[in-house]
This record gives C-alpha cells, structure tokens and sequence, in this order.
C-alpha cells in the first residue's frame, strides 16, 4: 500500500447470518465475525431442530424406534433404518437372508444416490446454476418414484424391519431402477457438460472451504469430505458390512480438499452406487428375506386371525417389543454424509435402555469454522452446501 | 488386574494397569479405561505407531442410574485407520465428581461432542475450550438425558435475548411484551 493512500477505516463487526436464511437450507445460525467481507471467525450455533431423539427412542420398543430413524437424515432415510436394523441385529446376534442383504444394499445405494443429488443438485443452484439444480432433481424424483414404488413413500420410508424387510422387492422393480438409471445418466452428462469446465461454478467452488488432511482427521470427519481431502476412508471398505465385500466398486478419492473436490467426490459417488446396484440386481438371490427366527418375526395375518397361538404371539411381539438381549453395541454403516453409527445399549427389555447415533453433518459442523475461517461471506454458501448439513440429523 | 483377551493383548501391554477390564461383545473390542490420566492414556492409543488409533469417531455418555454404581459411563469409538480396526473406550465417572479429561487437545472434533455429553448428560471436561450447551439453550435447566430427568416435564419460554448492536422491530417487541403479559397471567 502506499504511503499517501489514506488508511482505509475497518472494524471488526458481528453479523448473525441465520437461523432462517435463503441460502442455508436448514435452520442452523452463524455468529460472524466480519472483516469487510473476510471472515475472521465463525461460531456455529444449532439445536433448533432438536427434538429429543435419544430420549423418545428409550419410550418406544425397539420396532417403534425404525420410524424415528427416517426422520434422522431424511434425505438418506433408507441408509438409517438399514444401519439401525444391522446395529440390534448384531446385538441379537442374527443374520439375515443373502436375499435380505442384497435388497439392503440396493435400497443404500438408492438412499445414497438420492442424498448426492439433493445436495449436488442444490448446491450448484445455489450457485446460480438453477438449471443443474432442475436437472438434478428431476434424475432424484426418478429415484423417488422407484422408492415410493417399493415402500409407498417418498421419504420416511420405515421400509426396514429387525430381521427382515417389511417386503419383498415389487415385480418389474429391475426393470424400473434400469429405465431410470439410462435417464438419470442422460441428465447427469448434461450437469457435467454445464458445470465441470464452467468458469463461475469453479471460481466458486475451487481452493475454497480447503481443510487439510491431516485437520480433517483431528476434527473427525468422514465421508466425502474425508474423501476429498485424500483419505479412503469408507465404511463399506474399510469395515464391509451387509454383502459389500461380494461387489466391485471403487472410493473416488480428491486430493486438494476443497468444495470441488467434495463435489467431484460426491458426483463419483452417484457413479459406483449406480454400478453397486446394477451389480447387486444381477446377483440378487431368490429366497427369503426374514431371518428364521419366531422371536423377533411378527407372524403371518392367516395365523393371526385364524388360531390362537398366532394371536397371542402378534400380540406379544406388538405390545411388549421384541426382546434384545442385555448389552452393547456399535454398528456403523456409510451414510449419504460419512460414518453413520449406532451405539445402542439394551437392558434385556422390549425397549432400547440408550441409544446414540453418531451424525456425520454435527461433527462437520464442527469443522466448519475451520474451513471457512479466511474466506468471504459468500464462500459460506458453498461450503456449507457441501456439507450437506440435514438438520434432523444434526440436531436429533 | 484385567482378564486376558488375545486381540486385545498389544493395547493391556501398551497401558498397562490402565485397563481395567477388556473385553470383546459380539466381536467388538472393548476396553474400560481408569479416568485417572485418561488423555495420557488416549495420546498413546493415538500416537503409538503400532496402534495409531487415529480417528476419533463418538463421544457419548451412559446413565445407569439406580442400576449401577458409578452412575454414568462415558464412551468414546475410536478407528484406527491403518490397521482396519475398531475400539470402544468405557470410562465409569461418579454423580457426586462427574469430570473426565477434554481430548479436545488431542482431537479437535472432540469439541462439539463434548458439548453435546455436557449438555445432554451435564458430566464435565477438564480443560474444555468453550464446554458451552450446543444443542439446547442457554437458559435450559438440567440435563435431559439423565434417566432422572422426566420425559413428558415442560420448560417455560424464555424471553427474546438482547445482542448488542441488533436491530430490533418496534412491532415484534410489541407482540413479545404482550406474550409475556399472557403467560405471567396464566402463572
């Protein structure tokens, strides 16, 4: 600067960018503090969608607990029954039917394609780019109707049970998720064609929200913002739960661990979920999809209202739950936003005694001050967006 | 001394009387660490180079209350990422003396999930940072998440705080002044 240019007056000054803001979808507050537009330091501020998760799931049986689970991240609700049924499974002790994990892990990859989207998809419309954000989400209504076809909703699904699915895949169900993957292909080469070389998209994305590999780590991160910065962490690798271990795919893996690369990241993502499933339906075995095991299994309708024993045993399994055994667990499957557990604890009783999920979004969020510290106002918008932040997973 | 567990002989060598029991559940591992030194005990876990137990991945709290003594139990999930291999952590923490270290120093993501066992189970970290309520507000009273606390208990609304420097709307200030004139009158 030169010595005649007059000093220019700057003070620090607060701003609070949220709870309710255009441009953070979510109901989450930002205690600023600004130099100009440069951010000096970011206090995170949430809770305002907590509605005491841990505490309702000690009052319901342990089936009651599923519907809770889609309200978690309820753009990836069929990741969360999916992980809370494999945690009480492994405290049970059961397995479930080949036929049972295949469907388990097509629904995932369904749950996750859905989540990539949402959050590619309204990121770059964020951005400006409104276009990707119609096309993104018309390849997710896509995935939507093939949900809605096989569970009869859209989101708070409540598709998986303890032991078992609530049913069997729908006929024509292959046949769906193939038309639907050639146009979902379709919009998303067009999505790469807009955005991959387009020179605002990377102006905002590019070197922007950087987090190193070494801090990633120190702040607990997981998933594709892991990912991005270089680390293979994926739970479906590194611990290979359901029949993942069986399928080919690989971890898109960035390097320089900044929103594009998280963008890039995700975007492989929808890719590998797309072959998993295409895979999974291929090798799909014929069989049941319940374990055999009359303690945890509701019986069939005829045996209910034609005899009994069937009567009595509904109505045990109803009223009293199924009964765990006492002790305790962690299960972690890979969430649509990273490492995605459930620890749960049982007193031997037909309800969970405690139960915590780990919420990938909270402990980025605990990182966001981090990757934003540096930056301009406007660089929140992104980062955040990459995040993915889903308020009733972070603030339960 | 703790039993023997042949997977989980490398970390009873590392720490020593340290672990007081290890055990391994449905094919978890498991350690019950003393609180006494626990950071110590976790900057080994992590900084060894044959465990390097790297990630943090949870921190979260039990309540035993009225089932056994001490009352709570702080857990922590660890991940090592070299060697492909999990860890669950258990630490026993009294009611009358609920403290245990801040890993904060170790893991900077140990911040928020520290927050949130204070604020939902109010056990204490020494050397915490900013150890503040994250998910409920400030003027919240007690701890919801101990089993003493009652599920269906009501809290009563606090009043708009005032930040320095904000502007506030003459209308909004209205209608606040008259919800609360509503609710004393309903007291």
């Amino acid at each position: 600067m030169k010595a005649d240019t007059p000093e220019l007056p700057h003070e620090i000054m607060d701003l609070q960018m949220g709870p309710s803001h255009p441009a953070t979808h979510g109901t989450i507050k930002f205690n600023l503090k600004l130099e100009g537009e440069k951010v000096l330091d970011c206090d995170v501020e949430l809770g305002f969608l907590h509605r005491g998760f841990d505490k309702s799931c000690e009052q319901a049986t342990w089936t009651q607990v599923i519907p809770y689970t889609d309200r978690l991240n309820y753009a990836s609700s069929l990741i969360n029954n999916v992980g809370y049924a494999l945690a009480v499974e492994k405290l049970i002790g059961a397995e479930t039917p080949p036929r049972c994990q295949y469907i388990r892990v097509i629904i995932s990859e369904l749950a996750r394609l859905f989540d990539h989207l949402t959050c590619c998809g309204m990121s770059a419309s964020e951005l400006g780019a409104i276009t990707v954000g119609f096309y993104m989400i018309e390849a997710r209504e896509l995935i939507t109707r093939i949900i809605e076809n096989l569970t009869g909703a859209r989101l708070t699904v409540t598709y998986v049970r303890i032991g078992g699915l609530k049913h069997d895949l729908p006929e024509n169900f292959a046949e769906g998720v193939t038309a639907a993957f050639t146009t979902i292909r379709k919009l998303l080469d067009d999505c790469d064609r807009l955005l991959s070389r387009n020179r605002i998209f990377l102006d905002r994305m590019a070197n922007v929200g950087v987090i190193s590999k070494e801090s990633a780590l120190d702040h607990s991160l997981t998933g594709p913002i892991l990912r991005a910065t270089g680390v293979d962490y994926d739970v479906r690798k590194a611990f290979p739960y359901l029949v993942y271990d069986k399928l080919d795919f690989a971890i898109p893996v960035g390097s320089r661990g900044d929103n594009y690369d998280r963008f890039l990241c995700r975007l492989g993502e929808i890719q590998e979920s797309m072959k998993i499933v295409e895979q999974a339906l291929r090798q799909l075995p014929v069989g049941p999809v319940w374990i055999d095991d009359r303690r945890f299994v509701l019986p069939e309708k005829e045996k209910v209202y034609g005899t009994i024993e069937g009567l009595m045993h509904h109505f045990k399994i109803i009223m009293e739950g199924i009964q765990v055994p006492a002790g305790e667990t962690y299960s972690a499957v890979e969430g649509g936003n990273g490492e995605l557990g459930f620890y749960i604890v049982s007193d031997g009783g037909g309800k969970p005694y405690r139960l915590r999920v780990r919420p990938p979004c909270f402990i980025a969020m605990g990182a966001f001050a981090e990757m934003i510290k540096g930056y301009m106002v406007a660089d929140i918008v992104p980062t955040f967006g990459m995040i993915n932040m889903i308020g009733g997973e972070c603030d339960r | 001394m703790a039993e023997a567990s042949p997977q989980l002989q490398d970390i009873q060598d590392k720490l020593g009387a340290k672990v007081l029991s290890a055990s391994q559940p449905q094919g978890d591992q498991v350690v019950v660490l003393d609180r006494a030194g626990l950071r110590e005990s976790f900057r080994l876990l992590k900084e060894d180079p044959e465990l390097g137990f790297n990630l943090l991945s949870d921190i979260t709290a039990v309540d035993y209350w009225q089932k056994q003594e001490p009352r709570f139990e702080v857990v922590y999930q660890l991940v090592s990422l070299q060697q492909r291999r999990r860890l669950r952590v258990r630490v026993s923490v009294p009611e009358g003396d609920a403290v245990v270290d801040s890993l904060t120093p170790l893991w900077r993501g140990a911040n928020f999930l520290e927050r949130e066992v204070w604020d939902l189970y109010g056990i204490r970290f020494s050397d915490h940072p900013d150890l503040r309520r994250i998910l409920l507000y400030d003027e919240f009273t007690g701890h919801p998440l101990r089993k003493d606390y009652p599920v269906n208990l009501c809290q009563p609304r606090v009043p708009e705080r005032h930040v320095d420097g904000t502007f506030v709307d003459e209308r909004s200030r209205n209608k606040l002044l008259r919800l609360q004139k509503t609710l004393a009158k309903k007291n």
